[in-house]
């Protein structure tokens, strides 16, 4: 049940790294209104890190290509896409997408 | 009770990141427990670093026996993407004190990211505390998940089905940011050309560069397409 001291440094080392870029503009971008031109860039942020994440975490798995049917995640991310499109709901995209994805494992 | 813009409403915004975070954090906590680390650092990294790409990276870089300015180093770049997603939501929260700013930012996510993104998008303003629920449920969840996956870690045959979930999540809220977006179009063309850089990007240099390359260049399209298209077609 320890915490050894080198692994807590490390934990707070990394935690310090990862805050700084999550809490340093929010505090200082939010004291003054930004440029039109700059809010619409950030409006499409969300949607191309997530597409950049999915697409090397199921294209990539392991840092190798895997374009092919034998690859399980692709079908089973197809189903997720398809229940997501048809029922707006994200408890039911994951929910179905991880029950393909155990079917075809 | 029942205020929409509570810390409870926030709360239940989360359910769905909630419920991915229990399925990826049970295979974070298999991973750590299985790399070596005790409870209480599993029960320290889930709630202290509390990012799950980040988490895998330490536990592997761990049992490969790297040197810790290495593995603090890298993560430094896998989480230099939140840097977007905390400007992204700036605009939004400036009604709010610095030191609340500061204390959201902290448990900034991919994920919760996304939601509170949808939900400012839709009908703006919400207050700290909504987001500040969103983000306590998300939380809350992951140091359970990361416990119970270090607890039955023995047991734990394979992980990968449950890690499933995060793609699935993903998947998800892309949709939902598609649904929403006032430009469907731009929006979709960003999203394939963001896939197919980072996957390109990837393919050439594998690491968190990626991501930051093929979210510069997404943006930057989607602004340019946008500008481009609301150009009146006479003066093209």
């Amino acid at each position: 049940m320890d915490v050894r001291p080198e692994i807590l440094a490390l934990i707070l080392a990394c935690a310090l790294v990862t805050a700084l870029p999550r809490v340093l503009p929010l505090v200082a971008l939010s004291r003054f209104e930004l440029p039109s031109w700059l809010r619409e860039w950030l409006g499409y942020v969300p949607l191309a890190v997530l597409a950049a994440l999915l697409a090397i975490e199921v294209l990539l798995p392991g840092g190798e290509p895997g374009f092919s049917l034998a690859n399980p995640a692709l079908p089973a991310l197809a189903a997720a896409f398809a229940i997501a499109v048809w029922s707006r709901s994200l408890i039911g995209t994951v929910i179905a997408g991880v029950a393909a994805y155990w079917l075809l494992a | 009770m029942n205020d929409p813009e509570g810390f409870a409403a926030g709360a239940r915004a989360g359910i769905a990141v909630v419920l991915g975070y229990l399925g990826i954090g049970f295979a974070a906590g298999v991973v750590e427990r299985a790399a070596g680390l005790s409870y209480a650092e599993v029960l320290l990294i889930s709630t202290v670093l509390y990012a799950g790409s980040a988490q895998f990276v330490v536990t592997s870089m761990l049992s490969l026996a790297s040197p810790l300015s290495a593995i603090v180093l890298t993560v430094f770049f896998v989480n230099l993407r939140h840097l977007l997603l905390s400007a992204a939501l700036a605009p939004h929260l400036r009604a709010l004190r610095p030191w609340q700013n500061a204390l959201l930012g902290l448990q900034l996510t991919d994920e919760t990211f996304v939601v509170a993104s949808a939900r400012f998008s839709a009908r703006p303003p919400a207050g700290a505390a909504w987001m500040a629920g969103l983000n306590m449920s998300a939380w809350t969840a992951w140091a359970a998940a990361n416990l119970a996956g270090a607890a039955l870690s023995g047991f734990a045959a394979d992980t990968r089905v449950l890690g499933f979930a995060l793609p699935c999540m993903f998947a998800g809220l892309i949709v939902l940011q598609l649904a929403a977006h006032p430009r469907f179009g731009v929006a979709l063309a960003v999203t394939l050309a963001a896939a197919a850089v980072a996957v390109a990007l990837h393919l050439a240099a594998p690491g968190p560069w990626a991501i930051i390359g093929a979210t510069l260049f997404g943006a930057t399209l989607g602004l340019g397409l946008r500008r481009w298209m609301s150009v009146p077609r006479s003066s093209r």
